[in-house]
């Protein structure tokens, strides 16, 4: 058994973990019952009273809430509490529409450090460690989170905050970062940049990153550590459910452990809403147990995972969710095989190491799916041979069916051609749907 | 003994090749020579012209898709069997061509052709010894 921060709450058994959530899932929905009226209106809806929900396994009776359920109450409709017991508000970007606004009250507060404690000591940390938390502070909830955590756990917390990697490294260097937090595609950066001044990275006493945010593959798992030297944690959250510490990675690094004595997470078919067992792949839902201030229930967080119950390595006993593939809301079906955008993304990242610019178009000819997908010309793939340009377009659809199993036609684009948008970009023309 | 030859992308597609031409005409760039593979959904356009450093760079500029390779120029005589003697040059000498074009050169008043090869060095050598004349980038661009 490894170092635990919370041993009487992370290697509980399976039946007092079942006691437990149920206790606390009556609790809940009793609470936001009676002081939330949007949730009263939906219950009601179902023709649901409190006394329904007698244990955990009642939990599919409750209805789902939705990022729209949020928008419609925006900014405060979904508080459980009374405003003046609110101490902290939160906002994630909204990159369509309204922006998500989450509240806390001191006690959540109390409950996220206590989170990001279990998180950070399964990265290694204790109170002798450093941990330099170069994820943004502010209204996005990644920089304060884990900053609470690390000072709870009783480490040196270095609020670097995001940007400025000149001084991040000055500080790695002479403040002694044993731990770093911050955004994947940061920490590569970093890396780059390290390298860029000559600095050895084996003479940092940096020995692990938490890193999460945003998607990452196993590929860049491999390079950051290679290059930083270090061992890279992956972590999850999402402001809605609490922010960062909704689920981490132990030692064993096979999945993130849920913190499932607080987030009851099920696995749904997004087009269906029925729930599926574990090891099935499905949209991720999360309940929150004891959040006071914004309470969620059964919440879609479009994220797609897979919920693993087996008992890990580590001896922790709660449920690992693996690392979201894509999101439901842009995920397609062709010829019966489920595709991310975000897989074929990856694909072209790994080729060309810049930000690809594409766009997938599906189509049905003669009852067939079929998949094109444009890619813009890179420079340092060009050539004035014919059949060098042939094999970059050869290449991308190699890879494309060894990873999603499916044939795609690569056609090859000029650059600026595929249209740019503020915000999420659009990366799909589904024609099936226009017959 | 290369020359510049300027490589565009372009789409096969209606209208695309016409605006890299504007792009040309707008910056006073004159074209030697012009020759285009085509595949169903793309081509290589190749040009040799005045002054490919600034094609290169008005076209990377307008977002284009350009490359700037080293390619071999010889000029012959308007005979018959002229272009036939230097290709059995280069294949007796065991090289692959990529692509060959020609065109006609007006300082020198040949006929010039353009050749991609695997080894170019050793076509170079190989031509010569045939007293083939290898231009320059100054016989070339006027």
């Amino acid at each position: 058994m490894g170092l635990a921060w919370d041993y009487k709450h992370e290697f509980m058994s399976r039946d007092e973990l079942h006691a437990l959530q149920s206790e606390r899932l009556v609790k809940l929905v009793d609470r936001v019952y009676r002081n939330v009226p949007y949730y009263r209106a939906k219950m009601q809806e179902k023709g649901l009273l409190p006394g329904d929900i007698k244990s955990i396994d009642d939990l599919d009776k409750l209805p789902f809430t939705t990022k729209q359920d949020l928008r419609e109450t925006y900014p405060f409709g979904l508080f459980a509490v009374s405003m003046e017991d609110v101490v902290r508000t939160h906002a994630s970007s909204g990159t369509t529409g309204k922006q998500t606004v989450v509240g806390y009250t001191y006690n959540d507060i109390q409950l996220w450090a206590e989170l990001m404690a279990r998180c950070l000591t399964m990265a290694g940390a204790t109170k002798k460690s450093t941990i330099q938390v170069a994820y943004g502070y502010g209204l996005f909830t990644g920089g304060l989170g884990v900053h609470y955590g690390a000072e709870r756990i009783g480490a040196n917390t270095v609020p670097a905050s995001s940007g400025n990697t000149l001084r991040q490294i000055t500080m790695l260097k002479d403040f002694g970062a044993t731990h770093l937090c911050c955004t994947p595609s940061y920490a590569l950066y970093i890396a780059e940049c390290l390298e860029e001044q000559g600095i050895d990275v084996k003479d940092l006493p940096l020995q692990a990153g938490i890193f999460g945010a945003e998607p990452w593959t196993e590929q860049m798992r491999k390079e950051i550590e290679a290059r930083l030297d270090i061992k890279a944690y992956d972590i999850y959250g999402l402001s809605e459910i609490i922010g960062p510490g909704v689920a981490m990675e132990c030692e064993c690094q096979k999945g993130m452990h849920i913190m499932e004595d607080h987030f009851v997470p099920e696995i749904i078919n997004p087009d269906t809403g029925e729930v599926l067992p574990g090891n099935t792949q499905g949209e991720l839902v999360f309940t929150t147990l004891t959040k006071e201030a914004f309470p969620l229930i059964r919440y879609r967080t479009r994220d797609i995972s897979v919920l693993h119950y087996e008992q890990c390595g580590c001896g922790r006993t709660s449920v690992r969710m693996e690392k979201p593939c894509g999101r439901s809301d842009d995920m397609l079906i062709i010829r019966g095989v489920n595709v991310f955008p975000s897989q074929i993304e990856s694909v072209l990242l790994e080729m060309s190491n810049t930000a690809p610019h594409y766009l997938l178009v599906v189509d049905r000819i003669n009852n067939l799916d079929t998949l094109e997908i444009l890619v813009e010309m890179d420079e340092k793939m060009f050539s004035d041979e014919v059949k060098n340009v042939e094999k970059y377009g050869e290449m991308i659809r190699n890879r494309i069916e060894s990873v999603l199993g499916l044939n795609a036609k690569i056609t090859l684009v000029e650059p600026k051609t595929i249209q740019r948008s503020e915000g999420k970009a659009k990366r799909v023309i589904d024609k099936r749907k226009l017959s | 003994m290369l020359i510049k030859q300027i490589s565009v992308f372009v789409e096969n597609k209606y209208g695309k090749l016409v605006q890299i031409t504007d792009i040309l005409a707008q910056n006073n760039i004159n074209i030697l020579a012009i020759s285009i593979a085509d595949t169903t959904d793309f081509g290589i356009l190749r040009l040799i012209v005045n002054d490919p450093q600034k094609a290169e760079k008005v076209l990377r500029d307008a977002q284009v898709t350009v490359k700037c390779t080293d390619v071999i120029c010889i000029s012959v005589p308007d005979v018959p069997g002229a272009l036939h003697k230097a290709l059995k040059v280069i294949t007796e000498a065991g090289i692959s061509i990529e692509y060959v074009y020609g065109f006609f050169g007006k300082a020198k008043k040949r006929d010039h052709i353009v050749l991609r090869v695997d080894q170019p060095d050793k076509a170079i050598a190989e031509l010569k010894a045939n007293d083939i004349e290898v231009l320059t980038c100054e016989d070339v661009y006027c």
